[in-house]
């Protein structure tokens, strides 16, 4: 037996049922699971931050800057999955300079080059320039350089100046919220639009990758401020951290919503792939969609956070509530994301069968691989943290403007 | 005086290049709006267009038709990798349906359920499609996969880069990654053997003359006949695929 099929000899010898001969790999693995992970993260983050910016909440301040430098690291990141996928990667330019229009993929490339040069890059830009400027004079060597060049040469930090940098950071990140909503609503759409999936083609898809895209970020940004004050041994800001708790439970409900809502309509209407479908639910998908994703990425998470709303025990529990709920929520959206790109290859179109999925260790779509590609994005965040530390810029107050 | 003539002369050369980019940003717009009416698209009008017709009647499940396909393409000849194939049904008293088609039918088939509880059973070759309102050509990102002038479709695979969308979107399950080109493999109808005249190979080497592809707009030719004098039917109309392979007495238990 040659080596290269052993694996899908393997599978065959698992098939349950009947599934078309050419079904038996899943076409997409853990690479594209990490896709609209990675994306949603990005998305998520970016809301939480326009949050203090445009709806003045001010509670929110400290993790502003945490929030945008969060989003532009994952973002970095966002696209290497999807090429590290394709079959012949080195082709991958090709999206972009002939994009196939009647392709929901197509339009990705495009999607994504908006947001990370023209909003993500510019607003940070923007909120950076002036200390940029003052830290150049301050520092010594390479950061010195570093800041002279990322200034890009604008040296003026008069108070007129730095109005302007603030009054054109609030229109990017007016523009940024539409564009957020954009970037993971469209990631949604590509899964929604399949029609020959029934498990996907639903038009729920692109608004609930959003919602839970903004649950999975908001929960991020709030580890990582955790993390960061506890790191700089500096204490929490309890109520910042208590009003970014309140707004993951809020958007929790409207995810947890939505999602019940499809499963409910897909129930109750019962089409021709009902029957599968409940089989997939109640058997492969049993425990990676209602303990890993319902269970404790949702209610768990929404009762403790609920609680927390009418009472408030001390700073010391509510933050290790915080931590633990934080961690289970991203577990629970990242296996969101699994039920969806796995999940919906696990059954044939034909509806007579299934085929399995065994996640390899090493290899370009195996564990270790995409283990490196979320550790990425941390190790960039701790580059960028050291850049750029929010706890050294002189203070802006984002309420001037707007 | 010239001061202001020359403002009015500015302002209108602003206006017209205004209008002129206007314009040209207006009309790189509308088809991008036509990109979402695909799958609305009528079907074409006069030439040759090829579709294909299978006689389920006629099947015998030999698999000479996966078989020929495999040679003919140089399709791996691993069970995960078909073109084209055939899948035995076998519907019980109880109502209960049971499919197999173990290494595409291409060894044969052989009945495992007892015949006092099957009430029918039959063949059903599969093979692309060939639809003209393709998924798999919606969705391919760079416009690798299309459809010929003659309806056939097609992948190039120079071009394609392998994201396997095209592989999620075809809801018959007729394409497949092929593992030394990385690159979306299916049933090409044997372009190169149409091109020459012949018959694809699958058509030639079937013992029973189940099936037949030929020019769906001539009305006069064995294909458009076949057509006109059967109750056909395609699989899974109800997602609007456009497909071109007629099923003569197919049964609702085929998906």
């Amino acid at each position: 037996m040659n080596p290269q099929f052993e694996h899908l000899y393997h599978a065959l010898s698992n098939v349950d049922g009947y599934i078309y001969p050419n079904e038996i790999e899943l076409s997409w693995s853990l690479l594209i699971v990490l896709y609209p992970y990675i994306t949603g993260l990005v998305a998520g983050a970016f809301i939480l931050a326009s949050l203090e910016r445009v709806f003045n909440v001010k509670a929110l301040k400290p993790t502003y800057v945490i929030a945008l430098l969060t989003a532009f690291a994952f973002m970095l990141v966002a696209t290497m999955p999807l090429i590290f996928h394709l079959g012949q990667p080195l082709r991958f330019y090709e999206i972009m300079i002939t994009p196939h229009l009647t392709s929901a993929m197509a339009i990705f490339g495009f999607v994504y080059l908006w947001y990370l040069m023209v909003v993500l890059l510019l607003e940070i830009w923007f909120d950076y320039r002036a200390d940029m400027v003052i830290w150049s004079g301050e520092s010594k060597g390479v950061k010195k350089w570093l800041y002279k060049i990322l200034s890009l040469g604008i040296t003026d930090v008069s108070p007129e100046a730095r109005r302007w940098d603030e009054k054109l950071g609030y229109i990017v990140t007016v523009i940024g919220i539409p564009s957020a909503f954009l970037l993971h609503g469209y990631v949604g759409f590509i899964f929604g639009s399949i029609k020959a999936n029934p498990w996907w083609s639903t038009v729920m898809m692109p608004v609930i990758f959003l919602f839970s895209a903004m649950v999975s970020g908001i929960a991020l940004v709030m580890l990582v401020f955790m993390a960061v004050n506890y790191i700089r041994k500096q204490k929490i800001d309890m109520l910042c951290l208590d009003t970014i708790a309140k707004y993951l439970f809020y958007i929790i409900i409207i995810d947890f919503t939505l999602e019940s809502l499809d499963q409910i309509h897909r129930i109750y209407e019962a089409e021709e792939s009902f029957e599968i479908i409940s089989l997939l639910m109640s058997g492969k998908l049993f425990v990676t969609l209602l303990i890993f994703q319902v269970l404790l990425g949702m209610i768990i998470p929404l009762l403790t956070l609920g609680a927390l709303q009418f009472y408030k025990p001390k700073e010391k529990i509510r933050q290790a509530i915080y931590f633990v709920t934080g961690i289970l929520v991203l577990v629970g959206i990242f296996f969101m994301r699994w039920n969806v790109v796995i999940g919906g290859q696990l059954f044939s179109k034909s509806f007579y069968g299934f085929t399995s999925f065994k996640l390899a260790l090493i290899g370009s779509e195996g564990f270790l691989a995409a283990s490196i590609w979320l550790i990425i994005p941390f190790i960039i965040l701790a580059f960028l943290l050291w850049l750029f530390p929010p706890w050294k810029k002189t203070q802006q107050d984002h309420s001037l403007v707007g | 005086m010239r001061n202001k003539e020359e403002n009015l002369s500015r302002r209108r050369f602003i206006k017209k290049s205004g209008i002129t980019v206007g314009s040209v940003l207006a009309a790189s717009v509308i088809p991008s709006f036509n990109a979402v009416l695909f799958a609305s698209e009528k079907p074409k009008g006069k030439g040759l267009w090829y579709g294909i017709a299978i006689d389920i009647e006629k099947c015998i499940g030999c698999g000479s038709c996966a078989k020929s396909c495999k040679i003919e393409n140089d399709v791996p000849e691993e069970p995960f990798f078909f073109r084209s194939w055939v899948e035995q049904y076998t519907i019980k008293n109880d109502g209960s349906v049971e499919v197999v088609s173990p290494n595409g039918g291409i060894d044969g088939f052989t009945q495992t359920v007892p015949d006092d509880e099957i009430e029918k059973s039959f063949f059903v070759p599969k093979m692309c499609n060939h639809c003209y309102k393709s998924p798999c050509v919606q969705v391919c990102p760079v416009g690798a996969t299309f459809e010929s002038p003659d309806g056939v479709v097609l992948v190039d695979q120079t071009y394609c880069i392998g994201c396997k969308y095209c592989v999620q979107a075809c809801p018959y399950g007729c394409r497949y990654i092929h593992p030394t080109t990385h690159v979306a493999d299916k049933c090409t109808l044997c372009y190169h053997r149409l091109k020459k005249g012949l018959n694809p190979a699958c058509m030639d080497n079937c013992p029973t003359t189940a099936r037949i592809s030929g020019d769906l707009n001539d009305p006069e030719s064995e294909l458009s006949k076949f057509i006109k004098t059967r109750n056909v039917y395609v699989l899974k109309p109800h997602l609007n695929t456009g497909s071109k392979l007629f099923y003569n007495a197919l049964n609702q238990e085929v998906r």
